[in-house]
């Protein structure tokens, strides 16, 4: 039982950030019909800055919990900042464009910005600095640690704001009136090009706060980290019901949980065949059901292609 | 209820605007203009460019020539959307489009978008003016839906509305943007005669609330008994605009609408029939 209570924790922790990610998958999906590809790219960059600015912080002698703040409200304007670029620079000249080119585009701009985070950061992998207490509880006889409650409440309460924002206020009405019809929604004097702006900047600042999360948990920040984590919050946007902002945030925990529940119990299950580095298996195993079983996700509707 | 300083100047006046597809001519040299506080009619068999015309007046079509006037300012033939809008002109669909996933009382709150102004910093902080005027949308929203007659839950998604709600949800949309101007593409197609009147009764109190209308429908008994004035449009061309009492007798209508000179129509008949189109009347007799 130790075991299945500590993988429900591992779980929730890593799927709070999964569903963080996957709801700007999601949104953007929601508004242009666009895999933005580019995305977990820019969590790499908020994990990235973040570190950077930490490290300097501290050798300004700042204390610990103040160079976190600081580093995450840095690599949170710094990633809006890269969100509306990426939009503005790569995707809003082919809004016109057929459906594929964006898309590659999409792939590009993720090299691209993997290859100037290599170049900017090194190759090395970077020790994330433990900036919080390092205390722990034990519940149910499972290990809770300090930064882990932290990021499970961080990440509850961004996304009720985002889901306050996006359902009672004129920004959000916006947002969701462009989803339905964009040019209906210009008609009543809401301009298009803003929100959608606005949707990459949103969807980016919970990236990088996703990516100053899984750093701190795992204490390392890498130029690679984005790619596989970005594709997991695809998937966990897939199995929600790409589009739908719940289905995000429950494919996320879902998808948290099926990983770590795997990866604890497949040694048992290959009679210590398999170990839990093969977790990755469980995510993909996911994607390829969902898509071929019910390919509008858990809560997602069947959406008729938009005219 | 008239404000302007000339108020006989007219609120939209067209010159000369054409339109086409391919080689297709849909409008050609339409002018018209539409006075403030009227109800404005546009008729006219399908085909004849009326909906064309309502397009290029919202901003969603470019006009190939020609300009208009709008409450004293002349747009060219190409104007962005929110421009219009912004000026004053609202307009409904033929084909409802509401956003169908949004409540009943978040579509009108959408309208009122182009009369208000927080942005992301009032969503993300809250504040005093920003909760003042969502205070003010929510319940300019709340009067429109009952001023329109939608007695039902205002939480009710809008897809889930009767048809004839929709219809009357659409116009609460378009009221939502304090309009100068609401153009409305067949308000009644599809309602019954109940329907019919209340929604007659609910233009005439918006024009007496200080709207102009302008209607484009196809049952002529109702353009007729509610219109100031008529506009025919055949094939992209206007051929006539006069009072409804004029447009009765008008000739050029008359053979528009039933593919025979006047003279051997009045040989079959005394009296316009009031209210068939060809088109309907096909349909109810087979």
């Amino acid at each position: 039982m130790d075991t299945f209570f500590q993988q429900i924790i591992n779980g929730l922790v890593q799927g709070s950030v999964y569903a963080m990610v996957a709801l700007g998958y999601t949104m953007v999906y929601g508004i242009l019909g666009l895999i933005n590809f580019a995305h977990g790219e820019v969590v790499m960059v908020g994990a990235m800055v973040a570190l950077s600015v930490i490290q300097l912080s501290i050798s300004y002698g700042l204390p610990p919990i103040l160079a976190l703040l600081i580093g995450l409200m840095v690599s949170i304007a710094a990633c809006m900042a890269l969100g509306y670029s990426i939009e503005r620079v790569a995707y809003r000249p082919l809004r016109k464009a057929p459906r594929l080119a964006p898309l590659i585009t999409a792939i590009g701009v993720s090299m691209v910005l993997q290859t100037l985070a290599m170049i900017i950061w090194g190759r090395e992998y970077h020790a994330f600095p433990s900036l919080l207490p390092n205390g722990s509880h034990i519940l149910f006889g499972a290990i809770i640690t300090e930064v882990q409650i932290l990021i499970i409440l961080v990440a509850l309460a961004m996304m009720g704001g985002l889901l306050l924002l996006v359902h009672r206020t004129r920004l959000g009405r916006a947002m969701r009136a462009v989803a339905e019809d964009p040019s209906i929604a210009t008609l009543m004097g809401v301009n298009t090009n803003s929100v959608i702006s606005t949707t990459f900047m949103l969807g980016s600042a919970l990236a990088a706060t996703a990516g100053v999360m899984i750093s701190a948990n795992y204490g390392i920040a890498h130029y690679y980290m984005g790619s596989v984590l970005g594709l997991k919050a695809f998937t966990a946007a897939v199995l929600g019901g790409i589009g739908n902002m719940y289905g995000a945030m429950v494919g996320g925990l879902l998808l948290g949980l099926i990983e770590s529940l795997g990866a604890g119990y497949i040694g048992d299950l290959s009679g210590g065949f398999l170990g839990s580095h093969y977790q990755d298996v469980f995510s993909f195993f996911v994607l390829i059901s969902v898509l071929i079983f019910r390919p509008s996700g858990l809560l997602g509707e069947r959406v008729a292609e938009r005219s | 209820m008239m404000t302007s300083a000339k108020p006989h100047a007219p609120l939209l006046e067209l010159s000369d605007i054409g339109k086409s597809f391919g080689g297709l001519s849909a409008l050609s040299d339409i002018s018209l203009h539409i006075r403030r506080g009227e109800i404005y009619g546009l008729i006219g068999p399908n085909g004849a460019g009326k909906t064309t015309l309502f397009n290029i007046l919202t901003g969603l079509y470019r006009a190939d020539g020609g300009r208009f006037t709008f409450d004293n300012t002349e747009y060219g033939g190409h104007c962005k959307s929110h421009t219009l809008a912004r000026a004053g002109i609202a307009r409904t669909f033929q084909n409802i489009r509401l956003f169908s996933n949004m409540t009943a009382l978040e579509n009108v709150m959408v309208g009122r978008h182009l009369r208000t102004r927080s942005g992301i910093w009032g969503a993300l902080t809250r504040n005093a003016a920003t909760r003042a005027e969502e205070r003010e949308t929510l319940q300019r929203a709340r009067e429109l839906l009952s001023y329109v007659g939608i007695n039902r839950p205002h939480q009710t998604l809008a897809k889930n509305l009767s048809y004839g709600e929709q219809r009357r949800l659409e116009i609460a949309r378009a009221l939502a943007t304090d309009p100068k101007l609401i153009a409305l593409d067949e308000p009644v197609a599809g309602m019954n005669s109940t329907e019919t009147d209340s929604l007659k009764k609910l233009l005439r109190d918006i024009r007496a609330g200080g709207t102009t209308v302008l209607i484009i429908e196809h049952d002529v008994k109702l353009i007729l008994s509610l219109c100031d004035r008529v506009a025919v449009l055949d094939q992209g061309k206007k051929i006539a605009e006069d009072t409804p009492d004029q447009i009765k007798c008008n000739s050029a209508v008359i053979s528009a609408y039933f593919g025979i000179e006047p003279a051997a129509y009045e040989q079959n008949s005394t009296k316009l029939p009031t209210a068939r189109l060809p088109d309907q009347a096909n349909h109810d007799h087979p």
